[in-house]
């Protein structure tokens, strides 16, 4: 079938289109001259979701409930006035998911998350999706009519600017929501960070259960900040309280892919590869020879991360 | 009820709780259906203690109701469900059919959603933010919507103030403080709270709780399974493998093999 009408879930950050967003909006248009991007807010972005191909904007003001239940009303609400996408694509994020899980129900149609790919052959539309730590590719094809519901990870396309004009934003309301409306957000706590963003840095140090304990994450830290990369961690680290969520690296965190990744006492569990198995050169220091971070390093050390990151840090402090 | 005036207030929380293989075996697609392997022994997804956890911590501090459980399998495994069990829920509903082999997402919430139903509705229904073998994760939201309940999903602190939900909600810059009227469905992420071990008592009485098994008919969804699923899958193939490198074990000089690589590279 032809995919004739593509709606993607835009987001920002700081007043500008996040990269996730530009990655779909650049897919998109591959596949589709129509592409309509829904963001909350005033749409105020438009001029650069037109820029990486949005050829309508569609606005959705949603004060302070969660985006799941507002936004995907207020889509069912154009849809039942009569503009039905074929093909609606999230970012696989928070947000993404919860608006996708929503509008499913109310379209009673499937969702398929974690995404990596999208083609559409003229006679089906078909998603990729790593398994088993990305060792395995599923391609999975919609059946049925649309409109079809896929997340996609982050960094799965590139992004490129198409020179487009500022889109046209149509404001849409978000219709009376009833007893599903009440979660409301009373306050935002933002957690500062300094240095470069886990997911555009160009070195990333991350730690995990290997360091022993909290204050030894500490190294991983240093050795970040010596190198100008970001700090990152498993998400072992982050269940226990090591470290904020915003570190976490792997399938329910951050998606990295910098020229150089340092993995510290990380064995390399399938949640952790698949957000870093993209990174151009890997090097590794585990204590256990076979741990499953050694198949993927370039560099992997068997050693004592007590021992080997204070002697990276002296020998960079020397120079 | 007559005269008597109840002034506890009692608080009944259904957790969906998720049975797999075991994570630290290596996953496998069945061949035939390309589906993941799941006829093995099955445990409770610690993705799900979390969520039992926080229940019967909020169900205490309510100062009463009980926790109950559901599941969905297609092989009518229940040691999964026992461990909930042991730790502390009352009562399980586990929907087992064969049937019920390749369901998607939407219909697993469906099925999970008519379950809550079967046991009356409850004050509040907590998932896990996503399994640890499938990931779909949008599951708990699903259900929200078909139940027609509001939600918060990715809670990493909850409490019960007033009547209603006081949620810490995970964002990718911090948290959000959300409010919610009950009923409500929430979900949780790991390190939400910390999952007791059941203890030998709790393991002992566990084993004469109720579960009571029913099948997707019984719960009157249809269609389940391939037939009720929106999608097929038309290619399995391996991912060009990432070749390992060198592995050295460390003599104590090893690091500067680290900062030569890093020279080569030119970021120092």
């Amino acid at each position: 079938m032809a995919l004739n009408n593509i709606w993607v879930f835009a987001q920002a950050a700081n007043g500008a289109p996040t990269s996730a967003t530009l990655e779909l909006l650049t897919k998109a248009r591959s596949l589709s001259s129509n592409v309509t991007a829904f963001i909350a807010g005033s749409g105020a972005e438009a001029a650069a979701l037109g820029e990486y191909g949005a050829t309508a904007v569609l606005a959705v003001e949603i004060g302070k409930s969660l985006p799941g239940v507002a936004i995907a009303s207020a889509l069912k609400s154009v849809i039942d006035g009569g503009n039905t996408p074929d093909l609606i694509m999230f970012p696989q994020n928070t947000e993404g998911r919860d608006i996708m899980s929503r509008l499913s129900v109310k379209l009673d149609k499937t969702v398929i998350t974690n995404n990596i790919d999208i083609t559409d052959s003229g006679d089906g539309v078909t998603v990729v999706t790593p398994i088993f730590g990305g060792n395995t590719l599923v391609s999975t094809t919609f059946t049925g009519a649309g409109p079809f519901l896929a997340a996609f990870r982050p960094k799965s396309f590139a992004a490129e600017s198409a020179g487009g004009a500022a889109a046209a934003v149509t404001a849409v309301s978000v219709p009376e929501l009833g007893a599903t409306g009440s979660a409301q957000v009373v306050a935002v706590h933002v957690e500062a960070t300094t240095g470069p963003k886990l997911d555009e840095a160009n070195i990333v140090v991350a730690g995990g259960r290997g360091l022993g304990e909290a204050p030894s994450f500490a190294m991983v830290e240093e050795l970040a900040t010596l190198l100008k990369g970001a700090p990152g961690a498993s998400r072992a680290i982050v269940d226990a309280g090591w470290v904020p969520y915003s570190y976490q690296v792997g399938q329910t965190g951050k998606v990295v892919k910098p020229t150089i990744y340092i993995a510290a006492g990380i064995s390399g569990a399938t949640q952790h590869m698949v957000g870093m198995k993209g990174s151009k050169n890997i090097i590794a220091i585990n204590k256990d020879k076979e741990a499953p971070i050694f198949g993927v390093a370039d560099l992997g050390i068997v050693g004592d991360v007590h021992k080997v990151l204070p002697q990276i840090i002296a020998a960079l402090k020397a120079r | 009820m007559g005269s008597l005036s109840v002034t506890m207030s009692l608080m009944n929380v259904i957790v969906c709780v998720k049975q797999i293989p075991d994570p630290a075996a290596p996953g496998a697609l069945d061949g035939a259906t390309n589906t993941l392997k799941r006829d093995g022994k099955l445990i409770l997804d610690d993705s799900d203690a979390y969520g039992v956890e926080m229940a019967l911590q909020l169900v205490d501090k309510a100062g009463g109701g009980e926790v109950s459980l559901i599941s969905m399998a297609p092989n009518g495994e229940t040691a999964g469900l026992r461990t909930a069990l042991a730790m502390g829920a009352s009562k399980a509903v586990l929907v087992s059919d064969p049937a019920l082999q390749g369901s998607d997402a939407l219909t697993t919430a469906k099925i999970l959603a008519a379950a809550v139903q079967r046991l009356g509705g409850a004050d509040l229904v907590i998932g896990a933010t996503e399994s640890s073998d499938g990931y779909t994760g949008t599951v708990p939201e699903q259900m929200a919507e078909l139940l027609g309940l509001p939600s918060v999903t990715f809670a990493k602190k909850v409490s019960v103030e007033g009547g209603a939900l006081k949620v810490d909600r995970q964002t990718e810059a911090g948290y959000d403080e959300v409010t919610c009227a009950l009923p409500a469905l929430i979900s949780v992420t790991a390190g939400v709270v910390e999952p007791r071990y059941p203890s030998f008592k709790g393991i002992m009485a566990a084993k004469s709780k109720p579960v009571e098994e029913v099948t997707a008919a019984d719960l009157n969804v249809t269609p389940v399974g391939w037939a009720g699923a929106g999608q097929k899958i038309s290619n399995v193939a391996q991912a060009e493998a990432r070749q390992a490198g060198e592995v050295i074990e460390d003599d104590g000089e090893t690091f500067g093999k680290i900062v030569g690589f890093l020279e080569n590279l030119k970021v120092i």
